[in-house]
């Protein structure tokens, strides 16, 4: 009775989705409250529906009822009720249905939270987005049910993927989905503010919050990806330019850029048409991110489906939204009236040069990301594009956009001065290259490029804390009006700081992983040792234990550091007989300040060794503190409730008197 | 019949869902403006420039341009409300009652399987028919003595399991092979007796008599085998004898045996007295009840069974248990008395009158 009902609140969804990506438009053209109002209230409904369908789905899996196929093939009684949830949406069925859920409530919450939208507006950005909902769930119900029964239910599961039994997937598909999904509110109002022919201020309003919402989930989403990969994969690598990872980076750079850009429209009315074409983009390439994982076209870890028809399926999505959006952008976008103008060097001028930097990272992305398959589907060869295409395009560019970081903030709206924030960044320029002296002094002859791209974080970092000091006038007023102007500072200044700096620093973290990591590989056997780094690791043997569905290898180290025993490390290794003995690498992660000892196991070897890998990674905690810094900052930014209007600086306005924003 | 019932609760919740702006239709509802929008931005201006977040004259500059936009943006939302009409509002409603139920139902029925109950693991591991992982490992065991039929620990272990899951026939069978390769044992022979007792349904042939007697021979004291011979007694109809064995047994028993109330209940049954001051007068008294509670239950299920095989005789099994039964509890009249009836009803027929008599002859009542 749970499977079916769920699977029967799944059909009521997609027959409210159909009615209220309808009926609302119809209200819309003739001006009808009532049949606008259809679309907030079968909105809310969906929500109720899908996540009634998504609650069903895992109590079948936590009870372990084999008679859904989806839980059979995905589930064990054995595994530890964690992983019994979260295996939910380790599969493609349970994740497709963890997407909808995820849109439906970002429906939900724009028709529960959007009563001081004008209403026709509120009508078409619903019924858009009941659209992407009821392609989605038509996909579901057709290709990818998870609510199939099995009419002789076996007796035990096939369990999950091994590697997926981890406490990673409990985080980083919600979250990276919470952000994918998240774009599409800005789509909608995208497509609605074309469907209605106008962009008002109400609009500019929406859009920037939800765009931080998604940008905070996805960017999050993204870092913890990387460090599960870090340390589940056992080889100690956190971004592979691996196709599914490009998939989450490229709406990531176009959510960046879109989220500038939604600033200069909130504050100027500035950059509308340009803003719903980003809108556009992002959520076009969040739908490609969900394609190129969910159609099979790559194979890797996270490319649990391998089904044409879904491919298929997931294509023609592609196209109508992807095409018909652009289509509708090009015919409809000049009715648009365009906003306030600005000089070249400004505040929005430095973020139209932000924009163009992140799209064309986006592109040389999505170029790596595609070329290969384009290739293949065409002429059969098989390449493979890796880091150094990446290090070649993507990294220069990033580079030029961090110089140029520091200067947007400092620029005043509508007309800057480039000299005089030139100038006030002078401070943050010495300290940057005190930082490569240093660096450079500490490690003579490591790579060149090492040293400058440190400063250049430090630059970025000193960037953002000069700005902060210019706006509280730190060292020019007294330090009793410095702090109270700190007090009244608002939230997203602070934001914009800590998002600025969480680059600086994801950069040292990089630049000192990749230049100084150190690593032995070899063979042990109980009571050898191996030096890295200053450490002296000693292996006390093996040792065979038993999990809940799982043998395990257990390899414990003593660690010696100074002559002093610091601590034992314990890497594994499991092999999940369910799976026919498929077997996993427990790494086991040691942290010393920012830097991490890391230990992976091999294959035993016949005479009862077994082959390890250890690294030093330096600093390689920075990595991910960055981007939890930049999702910081981004909530700091979100909490601020204020309304924001760009003031421009009056042409003879005093030094003194800085605008506060 | 649950299942439609939800399934029509929560169609009509999605159906209320659209009905229900329908039916609001002259509350209007508050919706943002943009004039709004632009007004909370002015007072925003004042409040930053009261708390001087802002200069005076950037604060002067943002008043100008957001009056403009507000100038604007009033302009355009002076004109004149549209007049809705009922017509599309009727259509949306026949779309909410008619449509969202036949659409659901269409892509429902050919997906899902309304028929199927839920089977979480849970309660069909607690399910007694979920018999099914013992009786893997018994096919497991049986392969196994199939290649190895001299592992008479295998047979030893084997039986019992079998003897639980109903299987009496292969119990014995799986005895006999554990006495003829493990050696003679007084337990095994008293165990063979009681499955060749249970494979008869309870009458105690003389074959299981003989296993009974041999498991004595090699111990004195076995239990199973000694109570089996009083049973053998009382089903003879010689509860003297019977009483005789079993008030034996209890005298040489020691107090604590674990069998000694069983053996009791036995003895009070044929109307030997209870061996005196062991146990409670009481306790005595409430286990004699619920013996007879239990007597009672037997027998009425015997009358029950004797009634409908009065009404329909044609049962040869259901006669043969009939007469059973009542060997079983001792009353020879009665049983003799069903063998009458039992012949008179399929005398018409040759086939089940041989049937019967070969039963009988089983029950070692012939004649």
């Amino acid at each position: 009775m749970i499977a079916e009902s769920g699977h029967y609140a799944m059909v009521l969804a997609l027959a409210l989705a159909l009615i209220q990506s309808t009926v609302p438009l119809l209200g819309a053209r003739l001006s009808d409250p009532a049949l606008m109002n259809i679309a907030r209230s079968t909105a809310l409904a969906q929500l109720l529906f899908v996540a009634f369908s998504f609650a069903a789905l895992v109590t079948l899996h936590v009870t372990s009822d084999f008679s859904v196929a989806n839980v059979f093939e995905n589930s064990h009684s054995l595994k530890p009720l964690i992983y019994k949830v979260t295996g939910v949406w380790g599969n493609h069925e349970g994740s497709m249905l963890l997407w909808v859920s995820i849109l439906a409530l970002f429906g939900g919450l724009v028709a529960a939270f959007g009563g001081n939208l004008p209403r026709s507006l509120r009508a078409r950005v619903l019924a858009v987005q009941a659209w992407v909902a009821s392609a989605f769930y038509l996909f579901i119900l057709g290709t990818s049910n998870p609510f199939l029964r099995l009419p002789n239910p076996p007796i035990e599961g096939r369990d999950l993927n091994p590697v997926l039994q981890d406490i990673g997937l409990a985080v980083h598909p919600p979250m990276l989905y919470l952000g994918y999904v998240g774009f599409s509110i800005s789509f909608s109002f995208a497509i609605a503010a074309l469907l209605e022919g106008r962009i008002d201020a109400a609009w500019a309003r929406w859009v920037r919050p939800w765009t931080l919402i998604a940008w905070i989930f996805l960017t999050l989403g993204i870092a913890m990806g990387s460090y599960w990969a870090y340390y589940e994969l056992g080889w100690g690598g956190w971004w592979f330019w691996d196709p599914v990872e490009n998939a989450s980076l490229m709406p990531w750079l176009a959510g960046t850029a879109l989220l500038h850009s939604a600033l200069v429209m909130e504050k100027r009315e500035a950059l509308k048409v340009w803003t719903i074409l980003l809108s556009i983009l992002t959520f076009s390439l969040s739908l490609l991110g969900t394609f190129l994982v969910r159609s099979g076209v790559l194979t890797s870890v996270h490319a649990f489906a391998t089904d044409p028809t879904r491919g298929v399926f997931i294509l023609l999505i592609l196209c109508v939204f992807i095409g018909g959006s652009l289509m509708l952008f090009a015919w409809r976008a000049s009715a648009l009236k365009q906003g306030g103008l600005f000089a070249p060097i400004s505040r929005e001028g430095a973020l139209v040069l932000n924009n163009l930097f992140l799209t064309t990272a986006c592109a040389t992305v999505f170029i790596g990301t595609l070329y290969p398959l384009g290739l293949e589907v065409l002429t059969g060869a098989k390449i493979s594009v890796g880091a150094p295409f990446f290090n070649l395009t993507f990294a220069p560019l990033f580079l030029l956009v961090m110089i140029a970081l520091p200067f947007g903030p400092m620029l005043g709206w509508k007309r800057g001065d480039l000299l005089g924030a030139a100038q006030r960044l002078l401070a943050a320029g010495v300290v940057a290259l005190f930082a490569v002296a240093i660096a450079w002094a500490w490690t003579s002859g490591g790579a060149a490029l090492a040293p400058l791209a440190i400063g250049l974080a430090v630059f970025v970092i000193a960037g953002a804390l000069t700005d902060l000091a210019e706006r509280i006038a730190l060292f020019r007023a007294p330090f009793g009006v410095a702090m109270r102007r700190m007090r009244g500072l608002p939230r997203s200044i602070w934001g914009t700081a800590f998002a600025h700096a969480g680059i600086g620093i994801a950069l040292i973290g990089i630049v000192c992983e990749t230049t100084w990591n150190t690593e032995y590989l070899g063979t042990m056997k109980a009571g050898d040792a191996a030096n890295v780094a200053g450490y002296e690791l000693r292996l006390e043997g093996l040792f065979q234990e038993q999990g809940p569905n799982y043998r395990e290898t257990t390899a414990p180290f003593t660690v010696y550091g100074g002559g002093q025993r610091i601590a034992v490390m314990r890497p594994s290794k499991r092999s999940f007989t369910t799976r026919g003995g498929m077997s996993t690498t427990e790494a086991a992660l040691l942290t010393r300040g920012a830097s991490q000892l890391y230990i992976s196991l091999g294959d035993a070897t016949p005479d009862g060794g077994i082959a390890v890998r250890i690294y030093h990674k330096p600093m390689v905690l920075l990595i991910w503190l960055g981007p939890v810094l930049m999702a910081f900052g981004g909530m700091l930014s979100l909490s601020d409730r204020r309304l924001r209007v760009g003031a421009p600086k009056p042409a003879k306005a005093l030094r003194g008197l800085q605008p506060a924003e | 019949m649950t299942l439609w019932f939800v399934f029509a609760l929560m169609t009509a919740a999605a159906m209320f869902a659209v009905l229900l702006p329908l039916g609001l239709r002259g509350r209007s509802h508050v919706a943002g403006t943009e004039t709004a929008v632009y007004k909370d931005q002015l007072a925003e201006i004042d409040r930053d420039a009261a708390a001087s977040l802002i200069g005076a004259a950037e604060a002067e500059a943002a008043r100008v341009e957001i009056s403009r936009r507000l100038l604007a943006a009033s302009d355009r939302e002076r004109g004149p409300p549209a007049q809705p009409s009922g017509r599309p509002r009727r259509a949306a409603a026949v779309l909410a009652l008619l449509g969202l139920p036949a659409l659901a139902i269409a892509v429902y029925l050919p997906l899902g399987s309304p028929r199927l109950p839920d089977f979480p693991l849970a309660a069909r591991m607690a399910a007694p028919n979920e018999a099914q992982p013992v009786e893997r490992l018994v096919a497991q065991v049986e392969q196994h003595l199939q290649e190895k039929p001299t592992d008479a620990r295998g047979w030893s272990v084997l039986a019992p399991v079998l003897a639980k899951l109903g299987r009496y026939d292969d119990a014995v069978r799986a005895y006999r092979n554990a006495i003829t390769y493990g050696g003679e044992n007084a337990d095994w022979h008293a165990d063979l007796g009681e499955m060749l007792v249970a494979a008869a349904g309870g009458v105690i042939t003389d074959e299981a008599k003989a296993e009974f007697d041999r498991a004595l021979a090699l111990d004195a004291n076995e239990t199973k085998a000694g109570y089996f011979r009083g049973a053998a007694a009382e089903q003879d109809g010689r509860k003297e004898d019977a009483a005789a064995i079993w008030r034996g047994m209890l005298d040489k028993a020691p107090p604590d045996a674990p069998w000694r109330s069983f053996v009791q209940a036995a003895l009070a049954r044929v109307g030997g007295a209870v061996a005196p001051a062991l146990s409670d007068g009481t306790m005595a008294a409430a286990k004699d009840m619920s013996e007879g509670d239990r007597a009672t239950m037997i027998r009425g299920m015997v009358e029950r069974l004797a009634t409908r095989l009065k009404q329909n005789g044609d049962d040869v099994d259901g006669w043969l248990r009939l007469v059973r039964a009542y060997v079983v509890m001792g009353d020879r009249e009665k049983a003799k008395e069903a063998v009458a009836d039992a012949r008179q009803a399929v005398a018409n027929d040759a086939e089940r009158l041989k049937q019967l008599n070969e039963g009988l002859r089983n029950i070692g009542l012939d004649g």
